[in-house]
């Protein structure tokens, strides 16, 4: 290597995190404003921060409030940094780790379509009902089913259909809630 | 009581009802209306700006010297893109803005209309918030609104974009609420009695503690800074502080150790190295200030004082995390100190101070001085002697010159050091100096630059001019990009990459052309009487102070080394301190 161009130093201080990465499901209240979602978005890519999925929609309408669900993988600091810069946004409310607070109930939903004729539908009908996934749409050639449960369910689901024709899916993201009486 | 007005009209009134007395902007198409009220009235001075980063520098320099809002007032699309820079300083400076920006008629927005930009697009991320006013309903909330965030909690600055069709539009105005009661917004500034009372019983035990402060204090308010200075005597414990935090604690204290980091002193560092009590009052650990983190006082126990929680554990894990206002949490602690003491520890931590001492006698800021050239140090320093005792504020450039006023400009009372430390800024300190200068109109109010730095913003000394503002810009001209040479000296083998000031202007000319008076000083025994000159000149100056033109800016923590491992002028009295591996290092 050319001498000249080896780095011979630089203006920052570099370290490693070698902490364990987990997998946590925030819950975040926030007005339903305009621009909410770019300022949410924003903040995970203008930090470096991870989204696995995000679902958003409006839940208390007479307050104007939405309630997004993130799913992000993070060492435990940077999942503690995650959702403080999140309460420090004026329009959030409130930020709720869920997976600390106990395993909370996830729930994802996607439909699902499959081609095939003969043999091949009839096996996927037996495993569509093996899933409880429901026939939303059937024509002679294909069926579109739509299934609900945790993410892990949904693509076992999605594996086998592949085989047996599978076109396209298109999935929710994960919406969570903590179990007991308590709300958010 | 609502009283019906246009939304322009509704902007001034705002203005007016938040105490606002200057606004710093340039006009355009989707402001006119705006300026239109602003011509029909007189309670609100207008500085006329050369650029719009001047103006948000103007209000960062008005803010951070009088604790006001700063406000600026500029048009969409190019107006709203070249005040960027700024609103990105003053977010990580945490300086308290309100940018209002004009936008295309809401029906033509996202047309790509002329000078139509996504400002609320563009300034999400360098903002502490904002907004886009699509309706007249909303304007005199939003105004008021934007006032109470960006003053309130971590300063910051807030934009508020509004349509032209907005400003022409009838409304009602209401006059601002008080804003206990905002829906998600509260920020915390009460600290954790309990966790105050834990902090002082730790302050009550440590051997070898050390206050490291920051700009939390000076944004606090005078007071804070007051009780920090009570507090420091109560303990007899040293205090040393970021770039930020200059001034908080007078530099002439018995304590104080000087600025610590990157450029901060020696015997700063070895403090926040070696001690075994680290007490952060509104600092946030920045990577100028560490070092390296995995090196950065490994044996201390942290308590962290911050009123923005994002701050806590963000670089640095702490011991103990205090959120709030470092004004109300150093109230309580000396309050709670005097409950428990009324005694200073300067006794039981004895053999601390002497060691601190020690380190205080190597002189890192020993410089070897000429008698034919001047020095940077000695200009500064002959600076400061000159204004002594005058009612002084200082602005800087970013680089060299900027660390060389952090440590030989004694800084005695807070909001008098102007800087742009997070962000970075070059030509900063001279629209900073004006809008300092509009505030303090009696005042001295100096911009010590570099040749390079003073060339990005160099405009805006005719708007110094305009509204007769006797700004000093104090130029240490050694015809580089100073700290950029010095690292390509440290670590690109002395290869200045595009570091030289080629073709630089004749700065008196330039001056003259300006409408201000140009000084150029080549000799440091003619240096006193230009200065003095300077001083003396009813107007805007500008001073080309030819220095040396290959000094560096020593003590340095080099890259990736720990606090203890600085590298010291040739000067300094390393003497028995240093063992053999340590001299290596130095």
């Amino acid at each position: 290597m050319n001498p000249h161009l080896r780095a011979s130093g630089s203006a920052y201080f570099l370290t490693k995190d070698t902490t364990k990465i987990e997998r946590h499901t925030l819950s975040v209240l926030v007005d339903n404003e305009p621009g909410i979602l770019a300022r949410i978005a924003g903040l995970f890519s203008a930090r470096g921060f991870n989204i696995d999925s995000l679902t958003v929609s409006e839940t208390e309408h007479e307050k104007g409030l939405s309630r997004i669900t993130v799913v992000t993988k993070a060492s435990p600091k940077i999942l503690a940094q995650i959702k403080l810069q999140l309460e420090r946004l004026v329009p959030v409310h409130r930020v709720h780790d869920l997976t600390e607070e106990g395993k909370p109930l996830e729930r994802e939903l996607a439909l699902v379509k499959v081609a095939g004729t003969g043999e091949s539908r009839v096996e996927t009908l037996r495993l569509a009902e093996a899933f409880r996934a429901q026939v939303v749409d059937a024509s002679i050639e294909s069926f579109v089913f739509e299934i609900t449960g945790r993410p892990d369910k949904i693509e076992q689901f999605i594996a086998l259909m592949i085989p047996l024709g599978l076109v396209e899916v298109v999935r929710t993201g994960l919406s969570a809630i903590s179990r007991g009486p308590e709300g958010m | 009581m609502a009283e019906q007005m246009t939304g322009a009209e509704m902007v001034v009134r705002a203005l007016l009802d938040q105490g606002v007395e200057h606004v710093f902007g340039y006009p355009g198409g989707a402001v006119l209306p705006i300026y239109d009220t602003l011509f029909q009235q007189d309670a609100l001075e207008h500085v006329l700006v050369r650029h719009e980063q001047g103006a948000t520098h103007m209000a960062e320099g008005y803010a951070r010297s009088t604790g006001k809002v700063g406000v600026v007032l500029v048009t969409s699309g190019p107006g709203a893109t070249n005040a960027v820079t700024g609103l990105t300083d003053a977010l990580l400076d945490s300086i308290p803005m309100v940018c209002l920006t004009g936008q295309v008629p809401t029906p033509l927005i996202g047309s790509d209309a002329f000078q139509e930009c996504d400002t609320v697009g563009i300034t999400r991320s360098c903002t502490k918030h904002n907004y886009l006013v699509k309706r007249i309903e909303d304007l005199p909330r939003v105004l008021h609104e934007a006032f109470h965030i960006a003053s309130s909690g971590r300063p910051g600055p807030v934009v508020v974009d509004i349509p032209k069709d907005v400003q022409f539009a009838l409304g009602d105005y209401f006059k601002p609420q008080t804003h206990t009661d905002h829906k998600s917004y509260r920020p915390q500034t009460e600290g954790d009695l309990e966790a105050i009372s834990e902090a002082v019983d730790l302050m009550l035990k440590a051997r070898k503690p050390v206050f490291y402060t920051g700009g939390g204090v000076i944004n606090s308010g005078p007071e804070a800074s007051e009780r920090l200075r009570e507090l420091a005597e109560l303990t007899g414990f040293p205090v040393t502080s970021t770039l930020m935090g200059l001034g908080a604690f007078p530099a002439s204290s018995a304590q104080w150790l000087g600025m610590l980091g990157m450029h901060g002193t020696y015997e700063a560092n070895l403090a926040m190295h070696d001690c075994d009590l680290m007490i952060n009052i509104g600092a946030r650990f920045d990577d100028r200030i560490t070092g390296r983190i995995d090196a950065f006082s490994p044996n201390s126990t942290k308590i962290h004082v911050d009123i923005d929680p994002s701050s806590i554990n963000k670089n640095v894990t702490v011991d103990l995390p205090i959120v709030g206002d470092c004004g109300h949490v150093l109230e309580e602690m000396i309050r709670i100190w005097r409950t428990k003491t009324n005694e200073p520890r300067t006794g039981a931590i004895k053999p601390w101070l002497d060691e601190i001492e020690s380190w205080r006698k190597v002189g890192c800021l020993g410089y070897e001085n000429s008698g034919k050239i001047i020095k940077p140090q000695f200009a500064i320093e002959r600076l400061a002697d000159a204004v002594r005792d005058r009612d002084v504020y200082i602005t800087t450039e970013v680089g060299q010159h900027q660390m060389w006023a952090a440590q030989y400009f004694p800084f005695e009372k807070p909001n008098r050091f102007m800087t742009s430390g997070g962000l970075g800024t070059m030509g900063y300190g001279l629209p900073a100096a004006v809008g300092v200068q509009v505030a303090h109109r009696d005042a001295v109010v100096i911009d010590i630059a570099g040749e390079a730095s003073v060339q990005m913003t160099m405009q805006e000394f005719s708007t110094a001019v305009q509204f007769r503002l006797p700004i000093k810009v104090f130029v240490l001209n050694n015809e580089y990009m100073g700290m950029v040479r010095q690292w390509q000296e440290l670590l690109h083998g002395s290869r200045y990459s595009q570091s030289y000031s080629e073709s630089l202007p004749d700065f008196v000319k330039l001056a003259e052309a300006l409408g201000g008076k140009g000084i150029r000083c080549e000799d440091p025994n003619k240096l006193d009487a230009a200065i003095a000159e300077m001083l003396a000149h009813d107007g805007p100056v500008l001073f080309d102070c030819r220095v040396e033109k290959q000094e560096n800016c020593l003590p340095m923590i080099p890259s990736g080394k720990a606090h203890n491992e600085m590298i010291l002028p040739d000067t300094a009295d390393i003497g028995n301190i240093i063992d053999e591996k340590g001299k290596s290092l130095v």
